[in-house]
């Protein structure tokens, strides 16, 4: 297809090297002719010499995963060509790795900052980025709205120019939500175009909770990188700590023991039950039903107790480590979780009576927000919201990690794709999740052997180099680690780079797309039913 | 008259261990001395503000789901008068700022804070608003909040546990208890700080 093309096979997936100018046919043709319809990571990377950007691609019927490498040697004005014309996701994780790198993506239609201030001095992911101070103080100015953008066109002799864009016309009529506001579940804002009462576009400012968390990783050995992934999607704390884990286990070489794994598992699936419970509350609230998030939280104190028993905290658990889990369980831990279960179980047609049938939330939710099929797999929507439009995206079953290939449990595809669908697929999930959890339950009362830990963990963590993706299905979609190791000999190695591909960065990015032509009530409901987690957007 | 050290219902005053600061405060309204009459009414005001503080919602991170826990069935804020979670900062009595702040999200706070009506309170909840917490060595992480706003109550944790949040809150209301009304605490900000310059 591309013979100018470098191919390699690395972490078992094939590696395409593709240089700049050929790489907007390839990718192209990748979609068009294999069909790998969905971009699935979009990693920005400092190689010193070079810089560039590392695309995972998946074809969605397959499964198949590939890469492709591209990059710039000029660190002056880095330039690549963009693919957010092919992959519509592209958009927001483009402009992700301008803000961080500075990298130019010719023919992106708005080419601005995402997380940082629009005065921010300097590229923070770049391994020559001057940490002074000075440069960038704690600045209490209020900031000013970005109401023009650029983009960058090349004409047919290669010459870039700039031309300038306008985010809102003069005429139109633009109202803010947030950053402070109850319904955008943490520090989001919205400038939203009205027309009466109807959207007519959302843009999405976001970096209100930016932490910097990649970069910190850069400075800590692997073991301490373990506990930013707690504090990214608090909700899917042991899922995002498990796939660092997996990650860096894969590129040891170390097998988990079975019993950790199985721990591990329910752990995952506790969380998962745990965050469903806290979206059904507060999808509710976000509708005036108070009384049913007092349900969904009565519910979750179960398993917060679990949690408590067995990792002595109630959230950021730190609990997974390399090579398996720190501590063994809580004696009481299968009798706790089948109880658990049972409660949650029993519980789950309260909440149906309370919710589901109720008039008014149907009125509000049933063909609201729809989000097509074609359109979940361009914008990269996995998890809940992306099975709600009928996508087969559950990285469960796709690519079965851990031990899940050994249970039996559905993947919930709904096809609406509407608010109601996304909700109810949080529902069903929940009940998948306790039949996992009972089968695992069985099996750990049957595993033999008490070992937690695999005794074979180096205490000096060192990868050889190279580089690995591993994704999870956390409970809001599929998260994925990047991680890059140089090979340092250093006795504490530290990560070259570390990306976290999180779901909800590209759940935010249909909010225009379900909220345009609906109305600005509509905007909270949909909002609640895509159910995102502010952290893990920003980072 | 004499300002007592201040009683919290179903607490014992020895279970507070280091209260070196409520302490000053009783010494530092016991040397200014008070009038008897506006003593009892300041009495008064301060049982009754400290029992009904209204928490404005500004949740960051995690938090903030802390927080939900602790208004939800189980730990019930409503116990502590401080159920009526406030969306808007003119309606509330106290901030409590549960997540990191950014740079980005400094000069926000920092506006809110300035909306809110006196008396108020700042209860800076968690490692990272009292300290930067785990992002200490980021590029955009405001190091404790204090370097925006001024702070009554610290707490640490990451992320507190419930009952760590209500003894945050109590040892506000002793705060409250111990702090003079009437021209004191509703008088705090200087009124010509927001007046531009040229008008």
């Amino acid at each position: 297809m591309c013979p100018q093309a470098q191919f390699d096979t690395v972490d078992g997936l094939l590696q395409v090297t593709v240089d700049d100018a050929l790489w907007h046919d390839l990718a192209q043709q990748l979609k068009d002719v294999l069909h790998f319809d969905q971009l699935s990571c979009l990693a920005g990377v400092d190689w010193k010499d070079s810089m560039g950007v590392v695309y995972y691609l998946t074809n969605t019927s397959t499964q198949e995963m590939v890469h492709v490498k591209v990059a710039t040697t000029d660190r002056d004005k880095p330039m690549l060509h963009s693919v957010s014309d092919i992959w519509a996701v592209a958009n927001y994780q483009e402009r992700e790795a301008y803000d961080f790198f500075g990298i130019i993506f010719i023919g992106h239609p708005d080419m601005r900052r995402f997380f940082l201030r629009n005065d921010w001095v300097g590229y923070p992911l770049r391994k020559d980025y001057d940490t002074n101070p000075e440069l960038n103080p704690i600045r209490l100015d209020d900031e000013q709205n970005e109401d023009y953008t650029c983009t960058y066109v090349e004409d047919e002799n290669g010459k870039v120019t700039k031309v300038d864009g306008k985010v809102f016309e003069d005429d139109e009529y633009v109202v803010n939500v947030g950053p402070q506001h109850p319904s955008t579940h943490g520090v989001l804002r919205y400038r939203v175009s009205l027309d009466g009462e109807m959207v007519k576009k959302v843009d999405v400012v976001s970096g209100y909770i930016h932490r910097g968390i990649e970069k910190m990783c850069e400075s800590l050995t692997y073991p301490q990188t373990l506990l930013y992934t707690e504090r990214m999607d608090y909700m899917a704390a042991h899922i995002n700590r498990h796939c660092l884990c997996m990650c860096i286990e894969k590129a040891l070489g170390i097998e988990v023991p079975r019993r950790a794994e199985l721990i591990r598992l329910m752990m995952d699936e506790l969380m998962r039950l745990s965050s469903h419970l806290l979206s059904y509350g507060c999808l509710t609230m976000d509708q005036g039903a108070t009384t049913a998030f007092f349900y969904g939280f009565r519910e979750r104190e179960l398993i917060y107790d679990i949690f408590d028993r067995t990792c002595g905290a109630r959230m950021s658990m730190s609990y997974s480590t390399i090579g398996g889990v720190v501590a063994d369980v809580h004696p009481d831990f299968v009798k706790d979780v089948r109880h658990a279960c049972d409660v949650i179980e029993k519980n789950l047609k309260e909440y149906h009576q309370l919710f589901t049938g109720n008039v008014i939330a149907r009125n509000r939710m049933v063909g609201v927000g729809i989000l097509g099929k074609e359109d979940a797999i361009n914008y990269c929507i996995t998890g809940p919201s992306g099975r709600a439009s009928g996508v087969h995206c559950d990285v469960r079953k796709t690519h079965p990690y851990s031990l899940y290939n050994e249970f039996d449990f559905d993947e919930v595809i709904r096809t609406e794709g509407d608010s109601m669908a996304r909700y109810m697929v949080r529902m069903d999930e929940m009940v998948q999740s306790i039949k996992i959890l009972r089968q695992a339950c069985d099996k750990f009362e049957q595993c033999e052997g008490n070992e937690y830990v695999a005794d074979k963990v180096p205490k000096m963590i060192k990868l050889p180099a190279g580089h690995w993706y591993q994704q999870v299905e956390a409970s809001r979609g599929a998260f994925g680690v990047y991680l890059e190791s140089d090979g340092d000999p250093k006795p504490f190695q530290k990560p070259y780079r570390l990306h976290f591909q999180s779901p909800c960065f590209n759940l935010i990015g249909v909010v225009d797309l379900t909220c345009r032509d609906n109305m600005i009530a509509d905007l909270i409901t949909i909002t609640a039913s895509i159910d995102y987690v502010i952290p893990d957007i920003d980072r | 008259m004499e300002v007592k050290k201040p009683k919290i219902k179903s607490m014992r005053y020895e279970d507070f261990k280091d209260n070196e600061y409520i302490d000053s405060l009783v010494e530092q309204l016991n040397a200014s001395g008070v009038n008897v009459v506006v003593g009892k009414l300041d009495q008064l005001l301060n049982w009754s503000r400290s029992n009904s503080l209204w928490p404005f919602c500004f949740g960051t991170s995690c938090c903030a789901i802390e927080f939900m826990c602790l208004g939800a069935a189980r730990y019930d804020m409503a116990r502590f008068g401080a159920e009526v979670a406030r969306n808007s900062p003119r309606q509330a009595d106290y901030i409590m700022c549960q997540g990191t702040i950014t740079y980005r999200m400094a000069p926000v706070l920092k506006r809110l804070y300035e909306q809110m009506a006196e008396p108020k309170y700042v209860i800076a909840c968690g490692a990272c608003t009292v300290s930067g917490g785990p992002f200490k060595n980021s590029y955009c992480v405001v190091k404790g909040i204090d370097e925006i706003i001024p702070v009554d109550v610290y707490l640490p944790g990451c992320p507190p546990r419930p009952e760590a949040m209500f003894y945050a809150l109590m040892q506000l209301q002793r705060k409250i208890k111990v702090t003079k009304f009437l021209g004191g605490a509703n008088r705090k900000e200087k009124r010509m700080e927001y007046v531009p310059e040229d008008k």
